[in-house]
């Protein structure tokens, strides 16, 4: 099996089957990596100086694996994130997905990737203020379809975003909008949303960041336990030891560059 | 989907975005309503145009006129052939009306039509706009004994032959009791000393002699006769006694007035509304002084008697014209039994091309032989209409920049509704939202909004255009002011019409504005770089 034709496979799985119906993948790919970045070369640009962020970093993922990037702020350890996810493009380097270089596909490859294969879950949680809790948990299924499709497929894709609200436990939430629920309430909400179109890859951006130390225990717990049950590949970007520690593998990153892994 | 649904709900939202609407709803409903009042004008104008004129018109400008009508007649019947549906002649004279009220004569410069009152009305809507029902029916210059009034609202119920005879009795026992009281007034014209001794105070109810031909030595075609009570000398009763004129019974030859040319109209100080003073009504005794054809024209005198009034509600023509039997008006002009004419009125088909039978007139009458003036009645009023048409053109400019201007208040809006949902647009793409498919979100935002505002403001005007003349009353109640000035034009209440065509034009360019104003802002929010969106807070 050609790595492209896996990553067709996953990409073309269905998003709304239950989560058994997942294509399998044999244990001895693992050690292949699911998303490997290597010698990634970032440099923004400010007022004419460039800044450079990060400088040669390298990472890889294994399937299932729970890795935790730290370091300090202004390490690049967001920019590595959001180059993973492909919300933006590397300078230098190049970004494996399943096997498959992403970092020059097309933009519409990569919204494809975003929605289907990848989920992100951010530290403002970052819900749309102007939808319900379970309209934002679908929203990635509604970006993939158009309002034919949308409708015909409604009844489905509402009993799959209830599902994913009765799994972080807000299914009492969902006509709620966002401004009417807790911190940890939206955070659960946003992990649903993630979670809707039943991506391989989940990249968190300190989910814990703006969580009192009980709430983000929680938010914590609930990221392992996707991790053990459903074997969900997790990247998640903090600064606080306690937090990584929870991680199978921490990965340090210091001015651009990971320095212990 | 998530674009229609966060459009939807972003229109539900955003109540900042309806606000910046309001300016196209109000723009949208003025735009509407302006182009029905105009066009309600413009309509009423035509109508009335049309009414007074007939669709080709020949003219001749000469002392003579047409001479021969009956072979011009011929051969204007055989050059249009189908065409024609109605023909008439008419003479047109210019003339001095003038009529006692009190003790003064009061003057007006008229155009004095002959007309043909079997065929005048085959070619234009003149009928119409008589005020007695009969006359509109079929015109007569006759005296009728009443019902001038229908359209007047009582200002006209003393009209007619009751009026008439009122009016004489009157007179008489008035100069009676003059010749009774004061044997100073012997030596005195009884008609000037029932005149000087009128109190001002009746003027509006004028206390005219009908009589006013006593002293007058014009050329008359009804005999007038002098009353011995008037004329204390009783010489031109004597001589003319076979022959009496008696005002009770007989009138002088009937005359229409225009409504301006015998009234006043004013605003009754009481009520505050616009009503017509009536100087002159029907019955009374008018005189015409015209000038006679000839070399030196001369003054020709006449006594007529006012038998309708003619209301068009075009204030030129209302304040202008005169009629009278072309018979008469062609005796006093020329000769008795004279043939000529000034004009003739045309009426075509309702189908036939009125410019390609003016053609053909004008080729058949070549302008160095015959001198005619052949014009179809557009040619006649095309300054006129012109001129609307640039005032409708202009104001539609001026309003369609006020909607411009929402425009620019939509981008503004637009603009910052993009900045503060930045982070939601961040979101989108990091959930795989296209570039396109964010863009697609503002720029149907955009159309939702133009829709919804000149939807609304569509609403607005066609209410505001159905209830413009309520709204009108409401407005004079609460300021004190009017609104629509009677006295201006000759309506009653504003006319309006809707175009269908017109108001979907309007529609349309506002949604469109709406739509281009948001291109800008949706561009740009398709821009956005997905990082940069998400860490903006």
């Amino acid at each position: 099996m050609s790595s492209s034709s896996r990553y067709q496979l996953a990409d073309g799985a269905d998003p709304v089957g239950p989560p058994t119906l997942r294509i399998a993948h044999p244990r001895n790919e693992e050690a292949v990596g699911l998303i490997q970045a290597s010698e990634i070369g970032k440099t923004y640009r400010k007022g004419g100086r460039e800044i450079p962020v990060l400088r040669g970093a390298s990472v890889n993922v294994v399937d299932g694996e729970f890795v935790a990037i730290v370091g300090q702020s202004g390490s690049g350890k967001s920019t590595l994130l959001h180059l993973l996810g492909t919300l933006d493009t590397p300078d230098a380097g190049t970004i494996h997905y399943d096997g498959a270089r992403i970092d020059s596909l097309p933009s519409q490859e990569r919204d494809r990737l975003r929605n289907q294969a990848f989920g992100m879950v951010f530290q403002f949680y970052h819900l749309l203020p102007e939808l319900s809790t379970l309209e934002n948990v679908i929203l990635p299924s509604m970006i993939s379809r158009g309002v034919m499709s949308y409708w015909w497929g409604r009844g489905e894709l509402e009993s799959r975003g209830m599902q994913m609200l009765e799994m972080v436990g807000l299914a009492h939430r969902r006509t709620h909008r966002p401004r009417e629920l807790s911190g940890g309430e939206m955070q659960r909400a946003a992990i649903a949303r993630a979670l809707m179109n039943q991506p391989r890859l989940l990249l968190a951006d300190e989910p814990t960041g703006n969580l009192d130390a009980q709430t983000g225990a929680g938010v914590m717990e609930m990221l392992c336990s996707l991790k053990e049950r459903q074997g969900l590949t997790i990247v998640m970007v903090t600064h606080d030891p306690h937090i990584a520690r929870q991680a199978d593998r921490v990965v340090r990153l210091t001015e651009g560059r990971v320095t212990d892994v | 989907m998530y674009r229609m649904l966060l459009c939807l709900r972003y229109l539900r939202t955003r109540y900042i975005a309806l606000a910046s609407i309001i300016s196209v709803t109000l723009g949208v409903a003025t735009m509407i309503v302006v182009n029905s009042v105009m066009a309600g004008f413009q309509q009423e104008m035509y109508q009335r145009l049309r009414g007074i004129l007939a669709d080709v018109l020949i003219e001749s400008h000469s002392m003579e006129g047409i001479e021969n009508p009956d072979a011009v007649l011929a051969e204007v019947r055989n050059v249009l052939g189908e065409d024609l549906a109605g023909v008439t002649t008419n003479v047109h004279v210019p003339a001095m009306v003038s009529f006692r009220l009190g003790d003064q004569w009061q003057i007006r410069q008229v155009n004095l039509v002959g007309i043909e009152p079997e065929t005048y009305s085959n070619v234009g809507d003149f009928g119409q706009y008589l005020l007695h029902a009969e006359n509109r029916h079929k015109m007569k210059f006759d005296l009728r004994d009443g019902g001038y009034d229908e359209r007047m609202n009582g200002r006209l119920d003393e009209a007619g032959w009751t009026h008439r005879r009122n009016r004489v009795v009157f007179d008489r026992a008035w100069q009676q009791e003059q010749v009774l009281r004061g044997a100073e007034a012997a030596d005195v014209d009884g008609a000037d000393a029932s005149g000087d001794a009128q109190d001002p105070g009746t003027v509006a109810e004028p206390g005219e002699d009908t009589e006013v031909a006593t002293a007058d030595t014009s050329v008359t075609l009804t005999q007038t006769v002098t009353d011995e009570t008037v004329d204390p000398f009783g010489t031109a009763a004597d001589l003319r006694a076979e022959n009496v004129f008696d005002p009770l019974q007989q009138i002088h030859t009937g005359i229409v007035l225009g409504i301006g040319v015998v009234s006043v109209r004013q605003r009754d100080t009481s009520t505050g509304q616009a009503k017509d003073f009536f100087l002159c009504r029907p019955g009374d005794d008018v005189k015409v002084t015209l000038p006679s054809a000839g070399a030196k024209p001369k003054p020709v005198h006449c006594n007529f008697t006012v038998v309708d009034v003619y209301e068009s509600k075009m204030s030129e023509y209302d304040s202008n014209f005169a009629f009278m039997p072309l018979t008469e008006l062609q005796a006093l002009r020329w000769y008795p039994g004279a043939k000529n004419v000034t004009s003739i009125q045309i009426k075509l088909r309702p189908e036939a091309n009125l410019a390609v039978a003016c053609q053909k007139l004008r080729e058949h009458f070549p302008v160095d032989i015959f001198r005619y003036r052949i014009e179809t009645w557009r040619e006649l009023q095309g300054p006129l209409f012109a001129a609307v048409r640039m005032e409708t053109n202009l104001l539609n400019i001026l309003l369609f920049l006020i909607i411009a201007v929402a425009g620019f208040g939509i981008l503004a809006t637009f603009f910052m509704i993009v900045v503060e949902k930045t982070r939601d647009i961040g979101i989108l793409k990091s959930l795989g939202a296209s570039s396109r498919g964010v863009l697609s979100i503002f720029l149907s935002y955009g159309l939702c909004l133009g829709a919804v505002g000149s939807g609304a403001g569509m609403v607005l005007g066609l209410l505001f255009v159905a209830n413009i003349n309520r709204i009108a009353a409401l407005i004079e109640a609460l300021t004190g002011h009017e609104v629509f000035d009677q006295t201006v034009y000759y309506f009653q209440e504003i006319p309006t019409i809707v175009y269908a065509s017109t108001v979907s034009w309007i529609v349309f360019g506002a949604v469109l504005i709406a739509l281009l104003a948001s291109v800008l802002p949706a561009l740009r929010a398709a821009r956005l770089n997905p990082v940069e969106a998400l860490r903006y807070e």
